[in-house]
């Protein structure tokens, strides 16, 4: 069925940018409208135990799969052809995606596994979160799969394709769709799952990856602040 | 010189007589709330005890407050930014809710329902938490009340330090004090310097130290950067929250709920001025023991000339510059001397100060043999041991201790003296230092301690910060987006907390 020609359009020309929409747009209004559900919400309060080594091991290896992504996509290929020729890129892609792929899953095996058994955690846990951890562990099993698959094309071919539909998607190409009719399923679901995560997100805590972002600003800001109130007198007045 | 004002505290433990009031008015305020049942953003500890939350004060295990590195720089002792960055997605030493305590209820309703049974029902507890029946309550706020526990367990107390502790733990030589605590609302607060977000700010105009809750991501930084353990994470909104210094009294001029409804008077609430360009370079002298009076140092004199025209040019107002003049604050701990900051080696330079409990002079002195110094009791000989009073107050510097106990027995003992006609009792001032002004100034405030004396706080001027037309008819103080009220509700976003089942209260049938 996903090969056929207009489901194959719909979901891989046309669903992607209704789940970017949301995801940027649901963010925004969120993040101006909701601000007080904005928030990471950590349940390390709660029980420390797991916590510590499973969501190091997810954020590390997940961090490390989310830039190998952007960076394997999107960059151009003057940015990488002079440093890798099509088999090796695709090899790096497997070895270092493959290895925090595995660390991830680890991790959210470890933290699925915390949020289902612990009485405290269980109870207190919204449907969300054990959807949206769900959804992942599928999505990096998905992942996972695809390594071993790639590994009967090593010519870089398929790679090749993949980054050249991703590409299309993110230059607003409009023939991308008609790449990915041949794809393996697997790849197709994990590029489909990956799409809907993009979409519920903004509903999730998964917007705090976005101030994860922010956190960076820490880095260069000063360890003191103070407010003065001409400054608070700048911020819009609720009512 | 940039000079900035802020609303010190000062509480005078001598007449502490650990009722609680304070820390009920104020979980009633503010805390009785789903996600903050832990949290006490003011509470009473009997010391010596490992405190609440558990052994609060080893900033080895927490690593709260600062450290100074050895370029005479001082960090975050939990570590600079990228480290801080780097304990993101589990931070180590974030305190668990079994180390505050778990809470609980009761199962009241079972009081009600039971059927007719051989022996009376009981109300079992029921954890807040998962809404479960609780096999044994482990722990609780005050679970030291009253010296409550093992000497072994308490005597964990890190102010021990350099203490011989044992004989402590005999009937006779026992000893005790309260210890209430809430937010420091440091000079160079570490909750501020440790959130990734940049949420926790210091206002400007009256030194409060406040969370912007619509900032707050969660990362729960400031909970271990604090010393004090003074920042809660409420695991239900998932914010963090801190005493906010009750800051809508204090703009309109009122005392802080706890404050207000001590009953022991012991709390005192005035200006500071301090040299706001000065607090980097106090917080980072070398040897601990300086800290106190590094700090000392940066609060100004009101009543000197130069000090209040530069305010003025800081943009202090006058009614603030004013109250600064007669600031309890200021009294206590610049000219008397007799107030100290709280662990002022975590240099934070907090703003909370205490005047350190007198207690009394130990039995074999009463026999007959009582120890002296000139017209003074020798201070080490009090129950309370000298040491112990400066491992929680300064660092360990005993002088500043002994002398401030000195000037409060030498204004009991002058006045006793003019009381019962043995003189002028002007023999026992000099010893302490003391000015015959000072000493019945010392009185007005500590013994009789009017209202009007021990709250001396400003308005705020809002009407240079908000249009106060803007905010006619608009909604308070409230938790959630804008105007909501009551319990979090299900929106698009984020969604309703699970199945627990909350406080099983019904109304009693009619």
């Amino acid at each position: 069925m996903l090969s056929n020609a207009y489901v194959n359009t719909l979901l891989f020309g046309v669903y992607p940018y209704i789940c970017l929409v949301v995801l940027l747009v649901g963010s925004l209004i969120r993040f101006d409208r909701e601000p007080y559900t904005w928030k990471s919400d950590s349940s390390q309060m709660l029980r420390k135990g797991q916590l510590r080594l499973g969501s190091n091991l997810f954020h590390y290896g997940v961090i490390v799969v989310i830039l190998g992504h952007f960076a394997g996509f999107l960059a151009p290929h003057w940015a990488v052809d002079w440093a890798l020729d099509p088999v090796a890129h695709q090899l790096l892609a497997m070895v270092v995606g493959g290895i925090a792929g595995l660390t991830a899953i680890v991790g959210l095996s470890i933290l699925i596994y915390r949020r289902l058994a612990d009485p405290r955690i269980r109870l207190n846990s919204r449907k969300w979160d054990i959807t949206i951890t769900l959804m992942l562990w599928l999505q990096l099993l998905l992942g996972l799969l695809t390594v071993p698959l790639s590994a009967f094309h090593m010519d870089g071919g398929l790679f090749e394709t993949l980054t050249s539909y991703v590409k299309g998607i993110v230059t607003l190409d409009g023939n991308a769709a008609a790449l990915m009719v041949d794809v393996p399923l697997t790849y197709k679901l994990h590029i489909l799952l990956g799409f809907t995560l993009f979409f519920v997100s903004p509903f999730t805590r998964m917007i705090h990856i976005w101030s994860g972002g922010g956190a960076l600003a820490y880095l260069f800001r000063p360890y003191q602040i103070v407010r003065t109130p001409k400054t608070r007198a700048k911020e819009p007045v609720r009512s | 010189m940039k000079i900035r004002a802020q609303i010190a505290m000062v509480m005078n433990l001598d007449k502490c007589i650990g009722c609680h009031t304070c820390s009920v008015t104020c979980k009633q305020v503010w805390t009785s709330r789903q996600g903050m049942e832990y949290a006490w953003f003011n509470n009473v500890e009997t010391k010596p005890g490992i405190g609440y939350p558990k052994d609060w004060e080893n900033q080895e295990r927490w690593q709260g407050g600062w450290k100074r590195k050895k370029n005479g720089k001082i960090v975050p002792k939990q570590g600079g930014r990228l480290s801080i960055l780097a304990k993101i997605f589990a931070n180590p030493h974030l305190p668990e809710i079994d180390d505050y305590y778990e809470p609980f209820t009761f199962d009241y309703e079972h009081l009600q329902k039971a059927p007719e049974l051989p022996t009376s029902p009981v109300a079992r507890p029921l954890s807040l938490v998962t809404g479960k029946p609780m096999e044994k309550i482990e722990w609780g706020p005050n679970w030291e009340e009253i010296l409550g526990g093992e000497f072994d367990k308490r005597s964990k107390d890190y102010n021990f330090e350099a203490v011989q502790k044992d004989i402590y733990g005999q009937f006779e030589n026992t000893f005790m004090m309260y210890l209430p605590r809430l937010c420091e609302h440091c000079l160079n607060p570490s909750c501020v310097a440790s959130c990734p977000s940049g949420s926790i700010y210091k206002r400007e105009e009256d030194g409060i130290v406040l969370i912007d809750q619509d900032k707050c991501r969660g990362w729960r930084m400031c909970v271990s950067g604090c010393p004090y353990k003074k920042i809660y994470y409420n695991w239900t909104s998932g914010k963090a929250e801190k005493c906010i210094f009750c800051y809508p009294r204090i703009e309109a001029g009122q005392p802080t709920v706890c404050s207000e409804t001590r009953v022991g008077r012991i709390r005192y609430l005035g200006v500071l001025l301090y040299d706001a360009d000065g607090i980097e370079a106090a917080a980072a002298v070398e040897d601990e023991q300086d800290l106190y009076e590094a700090q000392l140092k940066l609060f100004l004199d009101p009543n000197d000339p130069a000090v209040e025209a530069q305010a003025r040019a800081d943009g202090i107002a006058d009614n603030w510059i004013a109250a600064a003049k007669r600031s309890p604050a200021y009294k206590m701990a610049v000219d008397w001397k007799i107030a100290f900051p709280l662990h002022p080696e975590y240099r934070t330079l907090p703003m909370v100060w205490y005047v350190p409990p007198l207690s009394p002079i130990q039995s074999h002195a009463n026999a007959g043999a009582i120890e002296t110094n000139g017209e003074i009791p020798d201070v080490r000989s009090l129950r309370i041991p000298v040491r112990y009073l400066a491992n929680l107050l300064t660092a360990g510097a005993e002088e500043p201790v002994v002398t401030a106990l000195e000037r409060m027995l030498a204004m009991r003992i002058h006045f006793r003296q003019r009381q019962l006609g043995e003189g002028d009792g002007e023999a026992v001032l000099a010893q302490a230092g003391l000015s015959k002004a000072q000493v019945e100034d010392m009185h007005r405030y500590l013994a009789i301690a009017n209202y009007e004396d021990r709250f001396v706080i400003p308005t705020s001027h809002r009407e240079e910060a908000e249009d106060a037309y803007g905010l006619k008819g608009s909604c308070g103080f409230t938790f959630g987006n804008g105007c909501d009220f009551g319990p979090p509700h299900s929106t698009l976003f984020g969604g309703k907390m699970g199945r627990r089942k909350l406080n099983p209260v019904r109304p009693l049938d009619t």
